[in-house]
């Protein structure tokens, strides 16, 4: 039994791991001011580059590299428009994802059955070998390390950094950041293109360590789970991390529900095993009905929220004459 | 006339009384042009150590550009600026706050959800530990009389305080010239008397100030020289202690400001009651209105005086309609409860209302004036609506009439509301209520940005309104406005309204109290 619960923990990590890695690269960007909703789009070049450089080279970390490279061209090419071009950001966004999603489908269309390269899994000496936890948290591919140290980083940059500081001035009141004398453009300009490195990532995850293969639309969705896991999450980087794995554990659940039938671990309760005779469709609602009335109750405290969200989202900022 | 700064200027001050120093800051033939309109035409100005200098003019008269070009906001077309005697280019606020230039904005350039701290820390040089910068925020933010707690959130502290924190944020830089864009807009008459207290010692100490305001009484009050300027050139330089209001006004408009005429108040039946208004607050920093009580009768002015963010905004979405309240017994207009009624239906009973912030609120910024006018008038028998469908024709001859009546200027028959100038719109939203003749007329800040010449005009068509019949209901920040055209007076603190009392036995430091919450004490007894 032990080893079922171990391995239903090990595949809740690889399910949050690419809802982390992205959700916390847009949530950069939105404490800026910007809205991307082109998650989707980046993710999945992330994706097809990364797996395409890793099966060429036969090198994870090239794969990964041009993973964050395709996420950073891409959101280049989304702040170039939305803020040297003040174009929409919502449209450019959506236009964002459709370019990604097309232009990966061709790009891999070669890729197609091929065989990926995976991401080794680093084992920490000494802690890997501890009962349990040895094998969930230390013995992992270096992305779900990443995944953390990001998140605590990002955490750390905001809230007690002074570059942090001035990205969410930005985000709450670009006038005045301007009168101050900040560049918000150029603050802008890095935090998209961090958010771009991160959905890259979180594309290169999916391709080196979720399933090493390359299969068109492989992001599934995962992109606007991220972004609303950035709202959900009132901004914050580890209410972000409570929600990219709650998604993913009770996604995790509801497979092993479905393919462990009666054989269920004794720790889950009774109602879980009950499930099994519920309409799949509504198995798969699950992870969403969950995150959502999690994080909604997390976040009852409406000041909290007010005070985080950052207040010129989404709009666009053109500097005095 | 081009006033080219000379040292007999300055011998002007030394008569005054005061020390003759060198010259901190000087700009010279300064000139900016935004496209084809000359903001600043030639402009030159001089600042000595320990100078309050008085910067006037009308909107619109190119002093925000001056400053904005001496802050490094902006660069000039022509001209050069001196600074300590030598030759400088500011580029950017950053390099005129490392010359020793700071600046306290009229619109605050707070962040809202970080704390004092961080504010500061924002316009202060790197590498200052926060805790540091906490300790020292405190020390000189008592030491000059305005106290700051450093981890408060500009959120939760009202205006005043907001202004506090610009200007400790200002000080804690040690800067020899301070640039005060309208600071006393925001504040009640003590806390403006408290101001000027920190000012004159900062004075005191060799800081020069560049002072703008629209209150000429206050500079009269507190500055040594004022430099009057007027569609984007310096038309005087003066001593303000040896003008007179009106002479200053004078300066400032170009010619003489019609007086505004009142004839003594005939009360007759109410026509606005509103009996234990209720209403909670919308988001977590608004404000909640607590059993309001006013009456205003036919035939007067009733002014609710106030600082900015007490509930004025709350008050006025309760009498038009905007936000619906728990009884509708709780606003009576003509003795009809209408607490629960809309907007539009609350305009039949013959009320009218002109929001405070007219683009986008009182006018539909991308529709033109016609439209405009029968988005608020298509209810009432003007007869813009014939058989349900609009009649253009009759929007067109509204439109004709309230921009000749109101002197609207504009430059084709019915422009888009954005085309037309802040001051311009104003005449537009208040002079199309005006027009209607209502029963009621509740009008929030009627001449706020609006130059002295409008200002009147508008004044006036409220009074002559009031006198021929309707009642009259003013909210307003602006103490001179209030005092120049209201019957009774009543002011709103903390979302608790005062009982209003006639305006001929209320003074401005009684105001004063009841802004500080003498009104919220009352009404909790």
């Amino acid at each position: 039994m032990l080893e079922i619960t171990v391995a239903i923990l090990l595949t809740v990590i690889t399910a949050a791991t690419p809802l982390l890695l992205a959700a916390i690269g847009e949530l950069v960007v939105e404490r800026s001011g910007v809205l991307n909703l082109g998650v989707e789009g980046m993710m999945v070049m992330g994706a097809v580059a990364g797996f395409g450089a890793a099966n060429l080279t036969g090198s994870g970390t090239l794969g990964i590299l041009c993973a964050m490279l395709a996420g950073v061209v891409m959101a280049l090419l989304f702040g170039f428009l939305v803020l040297t071009l003040v174009a929409n950001q919502v449209a450019t966004g959506l236009a964002l994802t459709l370019l990604g999603l097309g232009l990966s489908g061709l790009l891999g269309e070669s890729f197609v059955g091929q065989p990926g390269v995976r991401l080794p899994k680093l084992e920490i000496p000494g802690l890997s070998d501890l009962p349990v936890v040895g094998q969930l948290l230390f013995a992992q591919d270096i992305l779900v390390y990443i995944s953390f140290a990001l998140t605590a980083a990002v955490a750390w940059f905001l809230f007690k950094s002074r570059a942090g500081l001035v990205l969410r001035a930005v985000g709450d009141n670009h006038g005045s950041a301007h009168a101050l004398g900040y560049p918000v453009i150029a603050v802008r300009y890095a935090a998209v293109a961090f958010g771009g490195a991160c959905a890259g990532l979180a594309g290169a995850y999916l391709s080196l360590a979720y399933t090493p293969q390359w299969v068109e639309n492989m992001t599934a969705g995962r992109g606007w789970i991220a972004l609303a896991l950035v709202v959900f999450a009132s901004w914050l980087p580890f209410r972000v991390m409570i929600g990219a794995y709650l998604f993913g554990a009770v996604t995790v659940l509801t497979f092993h529900v479905q393919a462990l039938r009666g054989n269920l671990p004794p720790w889950l309760p009774e109602w879980v095993g009950g499930l099994t005779q519920t309409p799949s469709q509504f198995l798969s609602m699950l992870p969403y009905i969950a995150t959502i009335v999690v994080l909604v109750l997390i976040s009852m405290n409406r000041r909290t929220t007010l005070l985080n969200t950052p207040a010129c989202l989404g709009r666009p900022f053109v500097p005095d004459r | 006339m081009n006033v080219s700064i000379d040292p007999a200027l300055s011998d002007g001050r030394a008569a005054a009384g005061e020390p003759v120093a060198a010259r901190l800051l000087e700009a010279r033939h300064i000139v900016k042009r935004f496209g084809d309109n000359v903001a600043n035409d030639d402009v030159s100005l001089a600042l000595a150590p320990g100078e309050i200098h008085a910067l006037l003019g009308e909107n619109g008269a190119g002093k925000s550009t001056l400053v904005k070009i001496i802050y490094g906001a902006l660069q000039p077309n022509e001209g050069e600026i001196f600074w300590k005697g030598e030759r400088v280019t500011i580029e950017s606020p950053a390099a005129a706050r490392k010359l020793g230039i700071g600046m306290v904005f009229q619109h605050f350039s707070l962040f809202d959800a970080l704390t004092v701290a961080e504010n500061i820390a924002l316009a202060s040089p790197k590498g200052v530990p926060m805790a540091e910068l906490s300790a020292a925020i405190e020390k000189v933010s008592a030491e000059y009389g305005l106290p700051l707690k450093a981890n408060d959130r500009i959120a939760d502290l009202p205006v005043g305080i907001r202004q506090r924190v610009e200007i400790v944020r200002c000080l804690l830089q040690s800067p020899d010239l301070i640039i005060m864009d309208e600071p006393t807009s925001v504040l009640t008459p003590q806390e403006a008397d408290q101001l000027f207290v920190t000012l004159r010692r900062l004075a005191s100490e060799g800081c020069a100030i560049l002072y703008i305001s629209h209150r000429l009484e206050e500079v009269r009050e507190l500055c040594h020289r004022a430099t009057v300027m007027r569609r984007g050139k310096v038309v005087a330089e003066t001593d303000p202690t040896r003008e007179t209001v009106a002479s200053l006004a004078r300066l400032m408009v170009g010619s003489e400001v019609a007086a505004v005429h009142r004839a003594p108040a005939q009360r007759g039946r109410p026509r606005l009651t509103l009996d234990g208004l209720d209403l909670p607050s919308k988001d977590p920093f608004g404000v909640a209105l607590v059993d309001v009580k006013l009456e205003v009768a036919a035939g007067e002015i009733v002014a609710i005086a106030g600082v900015a963010g007490n509930g004025q905004g709350e008050l006025f979405d309760a009498i038009s309609g905007e936000r619906l309240g728990e009884r509708a017994a709780a606003v009576l207009i003509d003795e009809v409860a209408v607490g629960h009624a809309g907007v539009n239906a609350r305009r039949k009973l013959g009320a009218a209302f002109v929001p405070e912030e007219r683009l986008g609120h009182g006018a539909v910024p991308g529709l033109p004036l016609s439209d405009n006018v029968v988005l608020t008038r298509h209810g009432t028998a003007d007869g813009l609506v014939a058989r349900g469908l609009m009649r253009f024709a009759r929007a067109a001859e509204i439109v004709a009439f309230v921009t000749e009546r109101f002197d609207v200027r504009k430059g084709v028959p019915d422009p888009e509301a954005r085309a037309l100038s802040g001051g311009n719109l104003q005449k537009f939203v208040v002079g199309r209520e005006v027009d209607r003749v209502p029963g009621l007329l509740v009008v929030s800040q009627p001449t706020w940005g609006v130059d002295a010449g409008a200002a009147a005009v508008i004044r006036q068509s409220l009074i002559d309104l009031a006198r021929s019949g309707s009642a009259v209901l003013v909210i307003s920040q602006d103490l001179d406005e209030i005092f120049e055209i209201a019957d009774r007076i009543a002011v709103i603190s903390r979302g608790h309204l005062s009982e209003p009392e006639p305006a001929a036995t209320m003074t401005r430091e009684r105001i004063g109290l009841l802004m500080a919450g003498g009104a919220e004490k009352k009404g909790a007894a």
